[in-house]
């Protein structure tokens, strides 16, 4: 049997990270229980709607305690989106996903000591109140002096990648803000990854793989041949690729 | 303490092995006391192009594994004595190449030769992570065509990452030799030119090694084309490459070109 594309529009696959709670069980897990209950006496609803991922990097246990703690932590109302550390084999459809990558925010402190923040700086309240407040925080970027390799990924989600120099074919920029290669960019360059769409990719000259802003792509083959060895600039415009001169 | 070089180039097949030893037997020609260390264990053939097949008993991973001394490993060249070879093994296989080992035998190498050059496998597996480890210099073998740029590209890229040097914070002094080179194709515009090459892998170069029969003769002769011949052209490359390893300042000459067009070539340093 045969399906009829009646929708010709692509599904769109995007890129997003998100902040998780993190949670680090020791074993024997009762005992560990216990202590998390006695927090969550404390301060109750703590882990409610948040999205808490497991990490068990280090703990030698077998499928079956794994799958009883998810269940003893959905009871006290601390819902698993993943599980991080384990390995392979030991995930199955009946468990949350794994999750890899991983990167350390600032700890989120616990209900006790949050509390106990709160009055400290309620103690120095006025010197609080009198300092100006922050200004509006910068776009940061990365600049990059040297060439970039080819098999080399460089991954910058929180702003915009400048590159003095050239990227190789088979290398790869992903920025969450825009893209500047001061240089031949004869490898990948995705922008906007993390869904900005006012994101734009410039180059030198243009001898790129494959462009991508927000999700949208265009590979080597699908690019006006015209635009070969040009200095160029690519934007979105609604759903359409658009490019450009730099001259 | 003496200087530890890496052959290397990603790509299989590119000139690795015969440029290892022309540019050893270059060296210990102009008197230095050189040691080629063949790191392709279990595919070893650095033995061969040196003619030294009949006389491996020990190999590096004897030593590293503690059953021969490095003493014992050591082959010396028949026709030039500051030359030794030390031969990869060719039953074992990469996995027997250990960090510490490694470590150990070219620290102990270093202190008695004035240059090592180790003799990279291809790929950028352990054997090629291995050999490029301890470098200090690293000599990239490249063809004028498109996959063996990329592959340099990529080596180039784990040589400033995945070194002793680049580890402690420091630049790795790389190299580029393009082998193989034939002007004429070039020319016609079937091979890259060394522009496009240098623009790519923006490294400096070391010199260019012609195409050449002479190479190939040299190698199934079991000599390093630069004993083989010295005054035919890719031997002639290859002292003045070894000559520029040891700080001259040699003008370039693409082969085959015409005279006018050397000047440009002066003193080129790519960015």
């Amino acid at each position: 049997m045969t399906s009829v594309l009646t929708q010709p529009r692509p599904i769109r696959l995007k890129g997003r990270s998100f902040l998780a709670l993190s949670l680090s069980p020791e074993l024997p897990f009762a005992d560990w229980l216990a202590r998390l209950d006695d927090l969550a006496s404390r301060s109750t609803g703590f882990f409610m709607r948040r999205p808490v991922v497991l990490d068990i990097a280090g703990l030698d246990v077998d499928r079956a305690q794994l799958r009883d703690l998810v269940e003893q932590l959905g009871v006290r109302h601390v819902r698993i989106m993943g599980i991080e550390g384990a390995r392979p084999s030991l995930l199955d459809s009946s468990l949350p996903p794994a999750m890899t990558d991983g990167r350390t925010t600032s700890d989120i402190e616990a209900p006790v000591a949050a509390e106990q923040a709160a009055a400290d700086n309620a103690a120095v309240g006025k010197s609080v109140a009198a300092s100006p407040p922050p200004p509006a925080r910068s776009v940061p970027s990365l600049v990059v002096t040297e060439p970039v390799r080819s098999g080399q990924s460089l991954i910058f989600i929180e702003g915009d990648v400048t590159i003095v120099g050239s990227v190789a074919s088979g290398a790869e920029i992903v920025a969450g803000g825009s893209i500047h290669v001061y240089g031949t960019l004869r490898g990948r360059a995705l922008a906007g990854t993390m869904g900005n769409s006012s994101a734009r990719i410039f180059c030198r000259k243009m001898e790129a793989e494959l462009v991508a802003i927000d999700g949208y792509y265009k590979a080597a083959e699908d690019l006006d041949p015209g635009l070969r060895g040009k200095a160029v600039q690519f934007w979105l415009e609604g759903d359409t690729f658009k490019f450009g001169s730099l001259a | 303490m003496g200087k530890v070089i890496v052959v290397t180039s990603g790509k299989g097949g590119v000139g690795k092995t015969t440029s290892s030893a022309a540019l050893g037997a270059a060296l210990a020609h102009d008197g230095a006391k050189v040691v080629v260390v063949d790191f392709d264990v279990g595919l070893r053939n650095l033995d061969l192009i040196m003619g030294a097949e009949r006389r491996v008993v020990y190999d590096l991973v004897n030593v590293i594994q503690g059953e021969a001394k490095l003493t014992q490993a050591l082959i010396r060249d028949k026709r030039l004595e500051t030359l030794y070879l030390l031969p990869a093994s060719q039953t074992r296989d990469k996995d027997n190449l250990t960090a510490e080992g490694v470590e150990k035998v070219i620290n102990a190498l270093k202190s008695v030769f004035d240059w090592v050059i180790c003799d990279s496998p291809a790929g950028i597996e352990r054997g090629a992570t291995l050999a490029m480890r301890h470098a200090d210099i690293a000599i990239v073998v490249t063809n004028p065509e498109v996959s063996s740029v990329r592959d340099s590209d990529r080596i180039i890229g784990l040589l400033d990452s995945k070194t002793v040097k680049a580890e402690s914070g420091e630049r790795m002094e790389k190299h580029l030799l393009l082998t193989r080179y034939d002007p004429a194709r070039a020319e016609r515009g079937d091979m890259l030119k060394v522009d496009d090459v240098l623009e790519i892998l923006s490294i400096p170069l070391l010199g260019i090694i012609p195409e050449s029969m002479d190479v190939l003769r040299a190698s199934n002769l079991g000599t390093p084309v630069t004993l083989a011949d010295q005054r035919s052209v890719p031997s002639v490359a290859y002292f003045q490459a070894a000559r520029r390893l040891n700080g001259e300042d040699i003008p370039m000459i693409i082969p085959g070109e015409k005279r006018g067009f050397f000047g440009k070539m002066f003193g080129r340093k790519a960015a």
